[in-house]
């Protein structure tokens, strides 16, 4: 039961995401069609919030260091209550609460004001740090892009967390394996992405990012290991959802023709609007 | 620190790498407050968010030019930006560091920080005044950097006096010239005023100590009572106290004043030496200020 649910929230979410962005003029389409099936798991079966109190001081905090797939997650907080549903029609408008990155002052059930790449992993270990300070429980989890690894700010925080002991922090790597101008591999090449972060402390797992299963499990074994950060390299395709997005660089901020509008609103399962 | 430590206990301090001798007792007396970051300051800055989110008050310190350059956009980002109850302190302001070159010589820092909102800057003049600026940092809900010379810099205040947030301090009166002053080159001033007192020039010395938000008043009334300003500060004259001073005055629309910015012009700092031989070779010297006063009169 608790299974098809998700997957019918996934297909809603891709639904609502590339309707919010076409109707708001313009967004980072498959940067958040690739993170769906996470952010879905994470809010519907991992993270201990509740919308009613979005700044309850011992919640889980999830934060979106690729702060430009901000919709997908808009998305999701409004279905579960953050903010009200009316808020996506306005999206990126004049007026509007929700824009292309996300405001942590103005929209509920956001934790930073992330866009700038490279800031969250950061920002997310000084929370974990707060957490053993104080003795609470709570968990942190940040949500990166592959293509952000590429900021040396991330490797500070690698650096950092292990050696705090930092295992109330998650990290989860969108690996979609392309960037803004390319793929990956063209322009800065991450592998080997495992041994990395191996070698700068993190305790490891890799997961099909699309597969609602084993991210559930993968995320409810966390930490890994006593002591040590956790690392989620979430395997990923750039633009899940819709064919001609997928894996194409060009997509990366970029809105349909209607010629195109109409095939990726058959494939989502949208009404053409 | 020590004593702001004491009496609140979401006091932290965290440096890059520094602060050894410095930071020894409240280390020995609050070990679990206290956090090398290791030389990642942009690291740090935004560590310090995570944790001010939480509601601690970080007191992120490290070099000036290190701590406002290197992590300059995790200061606007993560600090400001989210309003983060972040200190900033930055050491070695100016020229104070010697003999080690323009890499550890913050010259531009101020231009930096005015430009970023909700930010609140305080540029002690001696140590006296560190210690008030740095106890109302600590009052203040939000960021704040501190620009601080370095230890042992001749004492300013002869008397205590009330520290007043963005309220700038009238340390002499007059009314030929006022020289308005920030940070530990206003020992330098107040040679230079006496000397210009000498020579027949009444001059008013107003010590800055609130970058931002600015005491405005102070300075209209100054250009009101007085026929020049000249501004003086460790900094380029681009962006710092002197472009600050220039903005009260030409927008009050009213006060025609002869004016100078006096500082690096659109240099970096040159040569190496001691202190006082930095400001000489740097032109900021207690001969430097009274040509420039003399000159500007002249004008």
């Amino acid at each position: 039961m608790q299974e098809i649910d998700l997957e019918k929230k996934v297909k809603e979410l891709r639904k609502t995401i590339f309707r919010t962005i076409c109707k708001g003029g313009g967004g980072h389409i498959p940067a958040s069609l690739s993170i769906a099936e996470i952010l879905v798991v994470l809010y519907y079966s991992i993270l201990r919030i509740d919308p009613q109190n979005p700044r309850e001081s011992g919640r889980d905090r999830f934060i979106l260091s690729k702060g430009h797939a901000g919709v997908a997650l808009y998305a999701i907080l409004a279905d579960k209550g953050f903010f009200d549903k009316g808020e996506l029609d306005k999206f990126g408008r004049s007026g509007a609460i929700l824009g292309g990155h996300p405001d942590m002052y103005s929209v509920p059930g956001i934790e930073a004001s992330t866009g700038s790449l490279g800031h969250g992993l950061a920002f997310g270990a000084g929370v974990a740090l707060a957490a053993k300070m104080d003795k609470k429980d709570y968990r942190v989890f940040v949500l990166l892009g592959d293509g952000e690894c590429q900021e040396g700010t991330v490797w500070e925080t690698a650096l950092f967390a292990p050696q705090h002991k930092l295992d109330n922090l998650t990290a989860i790597i969108d690996y979609n394996k392309l960037q803004a101008m390319d793929r990956l591999d063209k322009i800065i090449s991450l592998d080997p992405l495992v041994d990395k972060w191996k070698s700068f402390g993190w305790e490891v797992r890799e997961v099909d990012g699309h597969d609602i299963n084993n991210l559930r499990d993968i995320l409810k074994a966390v930490p890994f290991a006593f002591g040590k950060p956790s690392l989620i390299i979430a395997n990923t395709i750039k633009g899940k959802g819709i064919s001609f997005m997928e894996n194409a660089p060009i997509w990366h901020y970029r809105l349909p023709n209607s010629d195109e509008m109409k095939i990726a609103c058959d494939e989502l399962g949208l009404e053409y609007f | 620190m020590h004593d702001l430590a004491r009496e609140n206990k979401q006091i932290l301090a965290l440096v890059a790498d520094n602060g050894a001798i410095v930071y020894d007792e409240y280390r020995r007396e609050f070990p679990d407050r206290f956090l090398n970051c290791g030389i990642s300051e942009a690291n740090m800055v935004s560590i310090a968010a995570g944790l001010a989110s939480c509601g601690k008050i970080p007191f992120a310190y490290t070099i000036a030019c290190f701590i406002t350059m290197r992590a300059f956009e995790q200061i606007r980002d993560d600090v400001c930006l989210q309003k983060m109850n972040v200190k900033l302190v930055g050491i070695g302001a100016g020229f104070v560091y010697s003999n080690l070159g323009p890499t550890h010589q913050a010259t531009e820092d101020i231009a930096l920080m005015r430009a970023l909102p909700n930010m609140t800057i305080f540029s002690p003049a001696d140590p006296l005044e560190v210690r008030k600026a740095t106890i109302a940092a600590a009052q203040i809900n939000g960021p704040v950097y501190l620009r601080l010379a370095t230890a042992g810099t001749p004492r300013i205040y002869e008397k205590d006096y009330e520290f007043k947030v963005g309220r700038g301090v009238v340390l002499r009166e007059g009314s030929g010239l006022a020289i308005i002053a920030t940070g530990a080159i206003l020992h330098e001033v107040l040679q230079a005023a006496d000397e210009l007192k000498s020579l027949g020039i009444s001059v008013r010395v107003i010590n800055i100590h609130t970058l931002k938000p600015m005491d405005k008043e102070i300075v209209l009334k100054a250009a009101y009572d007085t026929k020049a300003i000249l501004t003086v500060e460790e900094h380029t004259v681009l962006g710092g106290l002197g472009s600050a001073v220039a903005e009260v005055v030409l927008e009050n629309n009213k006060v025609p004043i002869k004016f100078k910015r006096l500082g690096l012009d659109d240099t970096f700092p040159a040569g190496y030496g001691t202190y006082e031989e930095m400001k000489e070779i740097n032109r900021l010297s207690k001969v430097d200020i009274v040509r420039a006063a003399q000159s500007l009169l002249e004008v």
